[in-house]
């Protein structure tokens, strides 16, 4: 097994499987049973240390870094030394002196769990850096959908929205990729990067609904719509939303994905979220089961 | 295939210690076994440890349901997450755990694997199955004893003792796995 999880692109379709079928397992053995409690991470030290707000993930983390009844260390740079002034260099290494064996990071610099693997001798797991990677993200996401449909080689996956900015776009695409699954991006053309070499694109998403297997919606993010990206909140809403009326066009078996938090009537409208072809509580608890599978297998053995 | 009795070099070959008939004779036996020591299986709930322990289970509730038309629950126990050796190794994949309708709280468990050896795999099971719940009493049934405990554990139902040096390993194949019913002893010289 790999060391550090920084980015989608440090798993193999090996590592990435085996994560799903342990984190299925899992789920499996903590779900309905009273002692939730595994002693597997016992006197182990993960540190959270978070430099972006962030409520799901951390929670999810946390959870998962306990259920293995590991040590949990939360670290958010608010009121922290970090706030004085001290580099992530200086706070990687006071953490290093502390002993943590892994160190759950976000940041929001693109590359910052690459800069903190080389000072750190734990783990590092990236739980989200800047506009790169969130790759436990991705393994939850493809975890839902082989729960849900059964498969990942061959799905057809289309990826709706803000791919520009979103690092859950960009570790689906790569994991989906090394996990056989066919990513078509949909956007306005303002909003999709032009490097993207293993995913479709398209610009018209009624056009790509008949033969997607899951429909993944991503955030608006209301800082950009200052920023021009697209005429306005209801024109974007109108063109790549999913109501009722365009989840009507989905295959029967088809599911709707949202990595939350997610903007009701923007990009997903409430029918559609609350619909049973909408996975998003489930994507919910299924990361608590993955965050224990990523932690449990880098973790274990030396 | 089997039964090259004094084998030049057990260490590569190995040494037949129980051929296919054998096997069914001794499970055949340890069923007999448990439903004499547990009053005709009554209240009792069998958990095989992955890998071969599972199929041994399996085995088991089938030859009493065989001799007594008793349905005997099986479940599967894995106890890797409770192992004490997990920073010693690098982090192994997960086998399943299937509790059978009723769980386990005030019946009887007998825990069932393929060979005794140190005892720590038995007491990860202990551990695992008391976050299932708590059991009237637990029992532990196993098909090969090659000695060397390093804990304070015994099994009441023994399939086969077998005296051998720690250089030694013990290999079992089920048909339900490998394709065969065999137990090997092979030597240490070589490994």
């Amino acid at each position: 097994m790999i060391k550090h999880l920084r980015d989608a692109g440090d798993l193999d379709a090996g590592n990435a499987t085996l994560i799903l079928d342990t984190a299925r397992e899992l789920a499996r053995l903590t779900g309905g049973r009273e002692v939730k409690k595994l002693p597997t991470l016992r006197g182990r030290t993960v540190v959270n240390l978070f430099y972006e707000d962030s409520t799901r993930t951390r929670i999810s983390f946390e959870a998962a870094a306990k259920r293995l009844s590991a040590d949990v260390i939360n670290f958010s740079a608010k009121g922290s030394s970090v706030s004085k002034g001290e580099s992530l260099k200086d706070t990687a290494l006071t953490l290093q002196a502390m002993g943590a064996d892994a160190v759950v990071i976000r940041h929001g610099a693109s590359g910052a769990p690459h800069r903190l693997a080389n000072w750190v001798d734990g783990s590092v797991v990236n739980a989200g850096d800047g506009t790169h990677e969130h790759p436990t993200q991705a393994l939850l996401d493809a975890f839902t959908m082989r729960e849900r449909l059964g498969r990942l080689a061959g799905l057809n996956v289309t990826i709706v929205g803000d791919v520009l900015h979103s690092r859950v776009a960009r570790s689906n695409v790569v994991l989906l990729a090394t996990l056989g699954a066919k990513v078509t991006l949909v956007g306005p053309p303002t909003l999709i990067p032009v490097d993207i070499a293993s995913a479709e694109v398209s610009y018209d998403l009624d056009a790509v609904l008949p033969t997607s297997d899951v429909v993944m919606m991503l955030r608006v993010q209301h800082e950009r719509m200052n920023a021009s990206y697209f005429p306005s909140a209801r024109e974007y809403s109108r063109r790549y939303g999913m109501d009722g009326a365009r989840m009507a066009r989905l295959p029967e078996h088809a599911i709707v994905m949202h990595p939350g938090p997610m903007n009701r009537g923007m990009e997903i409208s409430p029918e559609v979220a609350d619909s049973p072809r909408s996975t998003i509580v489930e994507q919910v608890a299924n990361g608590v089961s993955v965050r224990m599978a990523v932690l449990y297998l880098l973790l274990g053995g030396k | 295939m089997a039964s090259q009795n004094a084998a030049p070099d057990q260490a590569r070959t190995g040494k037949v210690i129980l051929a296919e008939t054998d096997v069914h004779r001794v499970v055949d036996r340890i069923a007999h076994q448990i439903l004499e020591k547990t009053e005709g299986a009554r209240e009792t709930v069998l958990f095989g440890i992955p890998t071969r322990g599972v199929p041994l289970a399996k085995r088991l509730s089938a030859r009493i349901h065989a001799f007594e038309g008793i349905a005997v629950p099986v479940g599967t126990l894995d106890v890797t997450l409770y192992r004490d050796d997990l920073r010693l190794k690098a982090a192994r994949a997960l086998g399943p755990t299937d509790v059978p309708p009723g769980g386990v709280d005030g019946r009887r468990v007998i825990l069932v694997d393929d060979v005794l050896f140190s005892g720590r795999t038995v007491r990860a099971a202990l551990d695992a199955l008391g976050d299932l719940g708590r059991p009237s009493s637990v029992q532990l049934a196993v098909l090969v004893d090659r000695g060397h405990r390093e804990l304070p554990i015994r099994a009441d139902y023994v399939g086969k003792n077998i005296p051998t040096a720690l250089s030694e390993s013990v290999r079992v194949s089920l048909a339900e796995i490998d394709g065969t019913d065999e137990v090997k002893l092979y030597g240490g010289e070589v490994q």
